[in-house]
């Protein structure tokens, strides 16, 4: 009996590394090819990086310089941080409000919120575009604004359902002792919303930070342009010239901040993203 | 209190609905309009009544073959994607070492984003298919295969994460009583393990369903350079920004109108999914 459970476990773990083999070898042949020569990777894409094949940093020097990625990366990251922080800070204050004051208007609100969940992009796309470029939205400050106006729905959904769970009674002692709405949100609401926080900055985070089409559409391929853009328009040869090494160099550092983000927040980003499938 | 509350609506409430008001309501209000409409930009439509949704029908060469292409591409994906998300869940809750390893690299792929996730896929799969000579573009059901295996790569994970949560909910004590009465390890399997994950499995359907059905980042970094592999999303935009000329405005409509139906199609899915999932709470 114990003898047949072992050779079952055996079995088990022979299946789960060739998995993992498999998960991971996709990114680790893009990481192998950026330190191969232009002409071996679209040719022997799965041959090692050995000989004269191998090429050195030069494939990173070429994809940092070529398309100036710091500035995409400061792009993407000045527009991440700012629109999660505004996205968590605003929303929650919004859906306090909603929960709180509890009127016709805040429900056909919250109503409004939940129904631009379902919504698709494409949907919105041209009108936003056109609007965005009226408006002078087209800048880094304006994209910032968009996603807010964009993620408010996920975020209200999420902080409200967690503010109905909340008693009021904590709120109006506050009220009582002679605090404003201002003092009571921020000191006593906002610290016990910390939970559902970090997963609406997690949720948000991730989507600012990898998506493509309205970065596109607004801030152009010029250089205001974001991460996802500039990696897609030197993978279309938007650049002149296609130089596999510099793009492979591009895919791997397009990779690695987000697999160290990983790596340090695993917990609250696993957490993070299964609380927003459930409720979402 | 709340009386008081009231009075703060600019400082709570006003930033959050004026950004809302700007990137969402009206852009979808005007869309709806500009739909019934031929239009070059959106202040020079013109009212065209039903026009975009009869072209788009009967006469657009590309919407019902993407449509088509969708519909059997979210049928795949779901039912790939869940079964071995599930399977390794499966193998994940066996109380074994090293799980928290396994969970942690099959997640990964989860967290890249569709354009780098695309452009990973185009290396590997046309590296494979130049040993042929051939490359993604050369036969459809390629891109259409390659779209299925990067998508189970970057949904399984996921998946896998809502199914493990899911089988340890599951009593220890109804494993051991069908163990003590003898049930074979296939007839646990159907019999408890899978009626018990019920609502582990709406919802992963739901999530494979919508993303595949919205799938577009990943849609055009594989796929953008081949007309015949195109998904709903990527159609659309297609319609809207590769045309130029005199008939813009008859595009531009015609690329309204299909956001219009693809809107319906996904706010249909969601009232499936709220009213499976609203059934469900009611019986528990």
């Amino acid at each position: 009996m114990k003898s047949k459970s072992r050779k079952n476990n055996a079995t088990v773990y022979a299946v789960l590394f060739l998995l993992t083999a498999l998960f991971i070898s996709p990114v680790f042949i893009v990481l192998m090819n950026s330190f191969k020569g232009n002409f071996f990777i679209s040719d022997e894409p799965f041959s090692l990086p050995v000989g004269e094949k191998f090429a050195g940093f030069d494939n990173f020097i070429k994809g940092f310089t070529q398309s100036d990625f710091l500035s995409a990366f400061v792009n993407s990251l000045l527009i991440t941080v700012i629109s999660v922080a505004g996205i968590v800070l605003l929303t929650s204050m919004a859906a306090w409000y909603i929960v709180r004051v509890g009127n016709r208007f805040t429900k056909l609100l919250y109503y409004l919120f939940t129904f631009s969940m379902i919504v698709p992009f494409q949907m919105v796309m041209y009108t936003v575009t056109y609007l965005a470029f009226e408006l002078n939205l087209n800048s880094i400050s304006g994209i910032v604004f968009i996603y807010l106006g964009f993620g408010s729905g996920l975020s209200v959904f999420m902080f409200s359902g967690f503010i109905k769970s909340i008693p009021t009674e904590i709120e109006e002692a506050a009220v009582i002792d002679g605090c404003d709405p201002i003092r009571t949100f921020f000191m006593i609401v906002f610290p016990i919303l910390r939970p559902t926080a970090i997963t609406v900055a997690i949720l948000n985070a991730m989507w600012v930070w990898n998506d493509y089409l309205l970065p596109y559409l607004v801030l152009g391929s010029g250089e205001k342009r974001t991460l996802p853009v500039a990696v897609q328009m030197a993978l279309t040869g938007g650049y002149g010239n296609k130089d596999m090494g510099a793009l492979m160099a591009m895919l791997v550092l397009a990779i690695v901040p987000i697999i160290v983000f990983y790596l340090f927040c695993q917990k609250y980003i696993i957490k993070g993203v299964v609380a927003g499938a459930v409720k979402g | 209190m709340h009386k008081s509350l009231k009075k703060y609506f600019p400082v709570f409430i006003l930033p959050v609905v004026a950004a809302f008001a700007i990137a969402f309501a009206v852009p979808f209000l005007v869309g709806i309009y500009l739909s019934f409409t031929h239009f070059r930009t959106v202040d020079s439509s013109e009212w065209v009544g039903l026009a975009n949704y009869i072209r788009v029908f009967t006469q657009d060469e590309t919407f019902l073959n993407s449509l088509w292409l969708t519909v059997k591409f979210t049928a795949v994906s779901i039912i790939s994607v869940n079964v071995i998300a599930f399977s390794i869940a499966l193998l994940l809750t066996k109380g074994l070492k090293g799980t928290d390893f396994f969970r942690t690299v099959f997640f990964m792929p989860n967290l890249i984003g569709g354009i780098v996730l695309g452009h990973i896929w185009s290396l590997i799969i046309n590296g494979i298919l130049g040993i042929f000579g051939v490359d993604i573009t050369y036969n459809p059901s390629y891109g259409f295969w390659g779209l299925v295996v990067l998508m189970n790569w970057q949904m399984i994970g996921y998946m896998m994460i809502i199914y493990i949560a899911g089988l340890q909910n599951i009593p220890a004590h109804i494993h051991e009583a069908a163990a003590i009465d003898g049930a074979s390890s296939s007839r646990e399997l159907f019999g408890i393990t899978i009626p018990m994950v019920m609502p582990s499995i709406t919802i992963c359907t739901f999530l494979t369903l919508t993303n595949s059905f919205k799938l577009f980042d990943q849609n055009l970094a594989l796929n953008g350079k081949s007309a015949d592999t195109s998904l709903l999303a990527l159609d659309i935009y297609k319609t809207f920004y590769d045309h130029t000329g005199l008939r813009l405005a008859e595009w531009h409509g015609m690329g309204q109108a299909k956001a219009v139906i693809f809107f319906l199609l996904a706010a249909a899915i969601a009232f499936v999914q709220l009213r499976v999932t609203s059934r469900k709470e009611i019986k528990h």
